[in-house]
């Protein structure tokens, strides 16, 4: 194993792992903002890339990406409104089960929809063969695009949460539900905004890694069992945590092609999550109290 | 002879700390209540006794054996039980029902001998029913038997809880704020209740905020402030002690 | 009270005979088929239902079981020893009297486990695992609980996919039949099929005494009470941690002897047994036939299976499932057996029960 098939391998578990921590941060708007981890997150990411395939047959690229988001976003606006939002404190076993069901349906759809096939997007720029070099190592400028694409996404929140009203409103309403809606903020929109912003993000990661991993029906669940890992990972409810989550266990996962065959890469991912949720679930970088104290 | 030993005892919450350095007896056979202003520390005292917290320091010894860092369900087997202070029935089971569990420590039917359904676990369960409603009886709420317990009144509630408990047989019973809710003569009723209670064997260690009551049943009572024992006597020097009065006692009328 | 419980079996096992005496006078005994299967498939639902009710555990990983039990019977009576025949172990074991000789497909020599060794060990497989799994993941609560379990389930799941030896992708097949006692056969012939459908509901019919003298008992009501205030039933003496394990390998067992027996009958067993989609069927009739409710969960559990393998609902078998768990939970969350009927349906049972018993 030389150094640059080493690198090569680390590339690719950064790529990896920065969707798995978008997916992770899609987690935990949704549980930060309401308690409920949603199961049917990965699905964002599957619908955003199918809408984009089916949608860039007949509009240019960039409104085909920004049209699957808004549609993915709506869904979920759709989903809560239509699924969450008028149950009167539901225990958690229940939203566990109601979002599951959620997913199962939405995969089942998405079967009706388009079907078992697998399905890609062309990539943004250049071709499958074109490749950017740096030394020996090449990588494909799709690459550059996730990671671009995942740091904009890192980028905007913290905008957003820290800098406009309606992100200090959600942060808000994550703290401490009831005190925000004594002052006046609309908690139950708050939560619509929450699964709106989960879906967005998730839809645009699913966008950018189309070209490279392909999107199916299914691709959903693998990647909330992946997110939801990185965001126990990382403490349940930290987001910055769980962008070094992420990529630790894409890199992980990358690397352990080395010894384990490639049936057994998704193991590595569920492994990992078992070991941190008997010995510590509130993550590496968490800590139990804090992870009451939840932010984003 | 001292049924219940502390000695020592410490507890922290992150920076707060909670139980600091305390120490005290139970002699067998009394009443002893535990006051003190809220927060000083008391249902943090009784957590540590009943093994719902662990120490960070100290002993606690029962019947000469330390128990401390026990767990809650080793520690009812050693023959003490609790009531808590916000009321912890079973939901959608009898108040029968909610007694029968207490009889748990002195049953011994299994996963597989239920499974068969083996005769002497039939003969257990009869046993385990008539213990359940002579308490029932010894209380006074015989007629309550089928009744679903989360439904009851209060004050009958509290006294379900204390059957509960009493079922354990247990050798010291802590009582975690019996009085709380209660009125006047529902407060009179459970003095009468505790004191019955004792006259069967039973120590009893109470936390308790009704002076009237304390003063009234109590053989010795400890006063705990910010987590340390500030006093331990019998009542009325309890009543006369300055550090209680400008501590505690000054607010309320005893 | 407990007379009840022995009306409800005689009831059980009455509807069971006149369900096969009405499907053999309608000429139509492949039903039986699909009622044999589904009364395996119901052995987990049955121990699931006391898992999730009475203690409020969630498991998304319960297909796991099932698969352990019957890949484990499945490869021990498949797999030939006779290449090793001269080896410590396997003498040991045909001299214990474990091994069988026979034919295979093509007509060779091969050398098994017996049918009824390779059960136990599937059993004792299967209490290993629900015991060492189920040690951790029972501190877990919530959303933790249902990931720990999901996550159980997907690793045998990708185990069973990716292991050549078990079979991968197209699992095992050639499974020999089960020889209970002499006359009675565990197999899937066709000449059989009465003979098999009473060996599956009587092993149904005994887990369901099993798990009733389990309710009506002293750990019935430490279960409940665990569900209903922990910390209250540990205080009281119950050892909380050592019961919710203790359930959680009955539920485990339960789905084993479910596995082994299936895969007698159906003579295999492929990855898709041990699938997530499997776990959450188990989990949606349970949600849908009310959760602490054994009657419920069994009726709901012999309905759908016997309408999914079926084909009613043809190729949207998951979304079916999906859709019914998501209804459930959204509108009645203590399952369909908290509307009127049940409700009266059972008062009557009580009343039938208790008219021998001496006012209290």
């Amino acid at each position: 194993m030389n150094i640059e098939l080493l690198c090569q391998y680390l590339i690719a578990g950064l790529t990896y792992g920065t969707i798995y921590a978008i997916v992770a941060i899609g987690f935990n708007i949704i549980y930060n903002t309401t308690g409920i981890i949603n199961f049917a997150q990965g699905e964002f990411v599957m619908l955003g890339g199918m809408l984009a395939v089916t949608l860039d047959a007949f509009f240019p690229l960039p409104a085909a990406i920004a049209g699957a988001v808004i549609i993915t976003m709506l869904a979920g606006a759709l989903i809560e409104i239509g699924f969450i939002r008028w149950l009167k404190s539901p225990s958690v076993l229940r939203m566990v089960m109601i979002t599951i069901g959620l997913s199962i349906v939405i995969k089942a759809a998405a079967l009706a929809i388009w079907g078992e096939g697998v399905k890609s997007l062309p990539y943004f720029t250049g071709t499958a063969v074109t490749v950017i070099s740096m030394g020996d190592v090449h990588v494909s400028p799709q690459i550059l695009w996730v990671i671009g694409a995942s740091g904009l996404i890192v980028a905007l929140l913290t905008f957003f949460f820290n800098h406009t009203l309606l992100g200090r409103q959600m942060r808000a309403c994550a703290a401490n539900m009831d005190a925000a809606r004594l002052c006046g903020i609309d908690a139950k929109n708050m939560v619509t905004l929450s699964f709106v912003l989960s879906a967005g993000i998730g839809a645009l990661a699913g966008c950018v890694v189309c070209p490279i991993t392909y999107v199916q029906y299914d691709s959903g669940t693998n990647l909330a069992i992946k997110g939801f890992t990185v965001a126990i990972l990382g403490g349940l409810g930290n987001s910055t945590a769980a962008i070094a989550a992420g990529l630790m266990l894409g890199i992980l996962e990358s690397l352990s092609i080395w010894i384990l065959p490639t049936a057994f890469k998704d193991v590595i991912a569920i492994t990992i999550l078992l070991l941190i949720l008997f010995v510590r679930p509130s993550g590496i970088f968490g800590n139990a109290e804090a992870a009451r104290l939840k932010e984003f | 002879m001292n049924l219940l030993k502390v000695r020592g005892l410490n507890k922290r919450f992150g920076g707060l700390r909670a139980v600091g350095n305390v120490g005290f007896s139970v002699p067998q056979g009394a009443i002893k209540a535990l006051i003190g202003p809220n927060g000083a520390g008391k249902t943090t005292l009784f957590n540590l006794v009943s093994g719902v917290l662990k120490p960070d320091s100290g002993t606690i010894t029962f019947q000469g054996a330390e128990i401390q860092g026990r767990l809650p369900f080793q520690v009812a087997r050693v023959g003490i039980a609790r009531t808590f202070q916000h009321i912890r029935l079973f939901p959608k089971m009898s108040t029968l029902e909610n007694i029968m569990i207490g009889r748990h420590v002195h049953s011994r039917a299994g996963f597989v001998s239920a499974m068969l359904s083996l005769p002497w676990t039939h003969r257990e369960e009869r046993a385990i029913r008539a213990r359940a409603l002579q308490i029932m009886d010894f209380l006074g709420i015989a007629e309550l038997a089928n009744s679903d317990a989360v439904s009851l009144a209060y004050g009958q509630q509290r006294i379900v809880e204390l059957g509960r408990a009493l079922a354990c047989e247990p050798k010291l019973l802590l009582l975690d704020e019996p009085a709380a809710g209660l009125n006047m003569r529902e407060t009179a009723e459970m003095a009468k209740l505790i004191e019955r209670i004792r006259a069967t064997g039973v120590t009893i260690l109470l936390v308790e905020h009704d002076m009237a009551l304390v003063m009234n049943i109590s053989d010795e009572i400890v006063v705990l402030s910010y987590g340390e024992k500030i006093a331990d006597d019998q009542p009325l020097a309890i009543q006369r002690n300055p550090e209680v009065i400008r501590v505690y006692l000054g607010e309320n009328d005893a | 009270m407990a007379r009840a419980k022995y009306v409800q079996i005689l009831l059980l096992a009455a509807c069971v005979i006149v369900v096969q005496l009405a499907a053999t006078a309608a000429d139509k005994t492949q039903y039986l088929t699909q009622l044999t299967m589904a009364g395996y498939y119901s052995m987990v639902i049955i121990g699931l239902s006391l898992l999730m009710g009475y203690t409020g555990q969630i498991s998304l990983g319960h297909a796991g079981f099932f698969a352990i039990g019957g890949y484990t019977s499945a490869f021990l009576t498949t797999y030939n020893l006779l290449p090793h025949k001269d080896a410590p172990a396997v003498t040991v074991l045909a001299q214990c009297g474990m091994l069988l000789s026979g034919k295979d497909l093509y007509d060779a020599d091969i050398l098994v486990v017996q049918p009824w060794a390779a059960c136990i060990a599937a059993v004792l497989i299967t209490l290993a695992v629900a015991y060492v799994i189920g040690r951790p993941v029972l501190k877990l609560k919530g959303h933790y609980l249902a990931m720990a379990t999901l996550g159980f389930g997907t690793i045998v799941y990708k185990m069973v996919l990716g292991t050549s030896l078990v079979g991968a992708a197209d699992g095992l097949s050639d499974i020999p039949a089960f020889q209970l006692f002499p006359g009675l056969s565990l197999s899937g012939k066709s000449s059989l099929r009465i003979q098999n459908y009473y060996i599956a509901w009587g092993l149904v019919i005994v887990g369901v005494t099993l798990l009733l003298n389990l309710i009506h008992s002293r750990v019935g009501r430490g279960l409940r009470a665990i569900h209903g205030a922990e910390d209250a039933a540990n205080a009281m003496g119950v050892d909380t941690a050592a019961f919710k394990l203790r359930i959680f390998v009955v539920s485990a067992v339960y789905a084993a002897l479910g596995g082994v027996f299936l895969t007698h009958f159906n003579g295999g067993i492929g990855p898709s047994e041990a699938s997530i989609m499997k776990s959450v069927h188990y989990v949606a009739i349970v949600a849908i036939g009310g959760m602490a409710n054994l009657w419920g969960a069994l009726t709901m559990g012999v309905a759908l299976n016997f309408l999914s393998l079926r084909g009613y609902f043809g190729s949207h078998d998951d979304s079916v499932f999906g859709l019914i768990l998501v209804a459930v939970m959204l509108f009645a969350p203590e399952g369909i057996g908290s509307t009127g009927a049940p409700t009266m349906i059972r008062a009557w049972i009580k009343r039938l029960g208790a008219r021998e018993e001496p006012a209290p």
